[in-house]
């Protein structure tokens, strides 16, 4: 068997092993059998259906959709500390979202859905200007550029942030709550938002799996090799800023899965992008959905922040890398 | 054909290429050579089309490169730019396959057997598929250089644009590697471009050398053209020399350093070489130029010992060579510091003396013996003897090339005078000899003191040289017929 093949179904067994273990344990022991067969236990079932699984499906989209991206701009950036929130794009999502439960704005027909909507234009307008800012100082967006340029923004919303923050009274904790990244409470619609946007997301980046790899070179390798560089960058950001956008909107900032995931997948399975991108995918889902049984298990009845648990596994891992790389050699990230 | 007409460029307002011009037949190799920043990598960039150019044109077989989407470019010409550094690694057979990028098109498309025929084929001709599946991030720089040279080979592409593809490699390496680009270039018709920092390397691979100087073309055509000392010191401003190549119709240059050799001053004298009935030996304290025709270390270079051997008539000179560098080794000299002669005249006999001119002194030092004196005019084939007479001149004084040479042919001619004084007969014809059948002559030189640029009959040397030899032979005759005698 092919080393990928058996990539595959090892990232795929995970990933099935994590959605069984996330929608059957919780505060209500909930067995397996009732997946196939509702009828068994009606009230077992409804629980599963209405609000396990989509929480189970939500964090599975936002892992992978943040996997993916970080993989993608890792590659591109060439920068194995990259992740998606290196564009300053989650910084707009959040900006978006912060002002809602600042001003305690609620749009008419969206309700509830104000917060993910605000967030979504908070993330575009922020793609919008950094792309164009970058291509403003540097025509041909070099990727030193558009790195420098995400931190600009990150920074500026960052400080943005922190003074809302700092202004802000009853509202702090929702914030910080929002701020930390949950996928609790959300039910089926927030999927049915992030759906969209993280399926042509990842398709994009998907398409420009081998030009990722030519672009591990550099740009000019890239181009010699005839990949039109200008536009496979261009698809690259844009697609996994769609990613990071609709990820952040749905979930809030869940940092490491982004920046982690790439690098085990690399770690374990090898740099080749048709394959780090899909297996990103897969991993990242699962991890989240782990993340997320930890986080609302662990103390129950308290829910924990995803974001905080994401952190506390991710920090070592990184840790873990970090040491193996500057250790000399032997690994391939 | 690869057509270069008025390009200019550079970065920004900085204008780094001004104004080439050039073509590439197919199945040719065209060399780049320039100092540090003359703009080399930049003309490259320039021609692969990843730096916009401000003026002229650069097209394959009459098509404009602008006009050619960006894979159907890959196809027709392939890069290898400088190797950088990388974030992640890659194998070495995933990094070959990249280069099959522009022949694969379609969101599916999969790998088809001609991609693999060239990647495979790729990694043999770079010697590199015991690698296929090593992290090119740990292989060394030479390795990973021919890693990416299989990378753009397995791109089939026409053209080959080389940015010093000989870079990190050791010189094994890098003879294989032009080898087979050079084989490459004749076999598949490919044009082939390459910016080369060894002068030399790319006198011997070019059929066409290109010197850029601060971005323009300083000179273009064949080798023997372009790697001319006068232009090369132009160009980069440093002290060369021009040499032929040993084997190859190719010219050669050699650093001249401007570091002083760190010596004093030194004199060969007269009274400084050892006499005796095994050899006549004279040690130098410093390597003297040289050209001679002994048996060991003959043609030219830079020695400190010169050694003229007795040996007796019968002997044995099949493996002389091998038999007289033990002799140097066991007298304790090293035989790659030694020109060493033979003759079967007794070399107490030698006549050594000093000889003063307006530029400094020589030493002239003469073996002869005229057993078998032979009238060259008149030479049929005889049997090969031990030379019998051995003409040394050591000079105190900085010798030209032309000078060296000149310096024999007045020893020669002095020789040969001195035959004809003393009446020496070749015994087949009864002619008078003009030498015997295997005469050897050195000349050495301290290269320190008076620059001597000629040393024909006329000069002040050549007198010398040409009265010295006279004296010492005639002596040296005189004395073989009186020992003969005897």
């Amino acid at each position: 068997m092919s080393k990928n093949v058996l990539a595959y179904i090892v990232s795929l067994s995970l990933l099935s092993g994590a959605i069984v273990l996330g929608v059957t344990i919780g505060t209500v022991s909930i067995s397996p059998v009732v997946l196939w067969n509702p009828a068994s236990d009606e009230a077992a079932a409804n629980i599963l259906w209405n609000i396990r699984m989509p929480r189970v499906v939500l964090a599975g989209l936002v892992g992978a959709a943040l996997a993916i991206a970080g993989a993608a701009f890792q590659g591109l950036l060439k920068n194995p500390l990259a992740d998606p929130y290196t564009l300053g794009v989650s910084s707009g999502a959040s900006v978006g979202a912060v002002m809602t439960l600042f001003f305690g704005i609620s749009i008419p027909f969206l309700g509830s859905f104000t917060l993910p909507v605000m967030s979504m234009i908070g993330a575009l307008l922020t793609m919008i200007l950094v792309m164009g800012f970058a291509r403003l100082v540097d025509r041909s967006m070099k990727m030193e550029t558009v790195i420098l340029t995400g931190i600009i923004f990150s920074s500026f919303l960052g400080s943005v942030i922190s003074l809302m923050i700092a202004l802000t009274g009853e509202e702090l904790r929702q914030i910080i709550g929002w701020l930390l990244g949950s996928v609790s409470m959300r039910g089926w619609p927030y999927v049915q938002m992030a759906l969209p946007f993280i399926l042509v997301g990842s398709f994009v980046l998907w398409l420009n799996r081998r030009e990722l790899n030519a672009m591990l070179f550099g740009e000019e390798r890239a181009q010699h090799l005839g990949v039109d560089v200008k536009k496979r960058k261009w698809s690259i950001l844009i697609g996994g800023s769609v990613l990071t956008g609709a990820a952040v909107a749905v979930s809030g900032t869940i940092g490491f899965v982004g920046l982690v995931v790439p690098h085990m997948t690399r770690l374990v399975w090898g740099s080749d992008h048709r394959h780090l991108l899909p297996l990103s995918f897969i991993n990242g889902a699962a991890l989240l959905i782990v993340c997320d049984l930890v986080a609302r298990t662990i103390i129950s009845p308290t829910e924990l922040p995803i974001g905080v648990i994401t952190a506390f596994i991710g920090a070592p891992v990184f840790a873990f890398i970090f040491f193996r790389q500057r250790k000399g050699g032997t690994a391939n990230a | 054909m690869l057509e270069i007409r008025n390009l200019s460029g550079g970065y920004g307002e900085k204008k780094i290429i001004e104004d080439v011009s050039f073509e590439v037949e197919r199945g040719t190799v065209l060399g780049i050579l320039g100092p540090n920043g003359s703009g080399k990598s930049t003309l490259m960039k320039l021609m692969s089309g990843v730096l916009p150019f401000e003026n002229g044109i650069v097209s394959i077989d009459g098509k404009k490169i602008t006009d050619f989407p960006p894979k159907e470019l890959a196809r027709k010409m392939a890069v290898l730019p400088q190797l950088h550094v990388h974030a992640f690694s890659h194998t070495v057979r995933e990094t070959v396959s990249l280069g099959r990028y522009p022949h694969q098109s379609g969101w599916f498309s999969s790998w088809s057997e001609e991609d693999e025929r060239a990647v495979v084929e790729a990694m043999e001709l770079m010697d590199i598929s015991h690698y296929e599946k090593t992290q090119i991030d740990q292989l060394s720089g030479g390795e990973q250089q021919r890693v990416f040279v299989a990378q753009a080979l397995a791109q089939n592409a026409s053209i080959l644009l080389l940015d010093e593809p000989t870079n990190h490699l050791d010189i094994n390496h890098q003879k294989e590697l032009l080898d087979t680009i050079k084989k490459q270039a004749i076999e598949k018709d490919l044009t082939i471009v390459s910016i080369f920092h060894d002068i030399n390397l790319a006198s011997m691979y070019c059929d066409k050398l290109l010197l850029l100087d601060k971005g323009k073309v300083f000179r273009i055509g064949e080798p023997h053209e372009v790697v001319k000392e006068h232009y090369v010191e132009t160009v980069y401003k440093t002290r060369v020399s021009n040499h032929p190549h040993p084997e190859l119709p190719k010219p050669q240059i050699t650093l001249l350093p401007n570091v002083k050799r760190n010596i004093s001053m030194t004199q060969i004298r007269a009274e400084e070489f050892s006499v005796s009935a095994e050899m006549v030996l004279f040690k130098s304290s410093i390597p003297l130029k040289t050209v001679s025709s002994a048996i060991v270390n003959p043609g030219a270079g830079w020695f400190r010992n010169f050694m003229n051997r007795h040996v007796d008539a019968a002997y044995n000179i099949d493996n002389s060579l091998e038999e007289m560098k033990a002799f140097i080794e066991k007298n304790g000299l090293k035989s790659t510091d030694t020109v060493g002669m033979m003759t079967a005249v007794q070399t107490r006999h030698a006549i050594v003396k000093e000889y003063e001119g307006p530029f400094g002194t020589i030493v002239i030092a003469v073996t002869a013996g005229v057993g078998n004196g032979v009238d060259v005019s008149k030479a049929v084939e005889r049997a090969m003897h031990v030379g019998t007479i051995n003409t040394w001149i050591m000079v105190n004084g900085s010798l030209s090339d032309e000078a060296f040479i000149q310096a024999m042919i007045t020893a020669t001619e002095a020789k040969t005078k001195a035959l004809q004084q003393e009446q020496v007969l070749d015994p087949l014809t009864g002619t008078i000899a003009t030498g015997t059948s295997t005469d050897s002559c050195l000349v050495a030189s301290t290269q320190q003191g008076e620059y001597l640029p000629y040393a024909g009959p006329v000069t002040e040397i050549g007198k010398l040289i040409g009265l010295g030899v006279f004296e010492c032979t005639v002596e040296g005759i005189k004395l073989y017929r009186e020992a003969k005698k005897a």
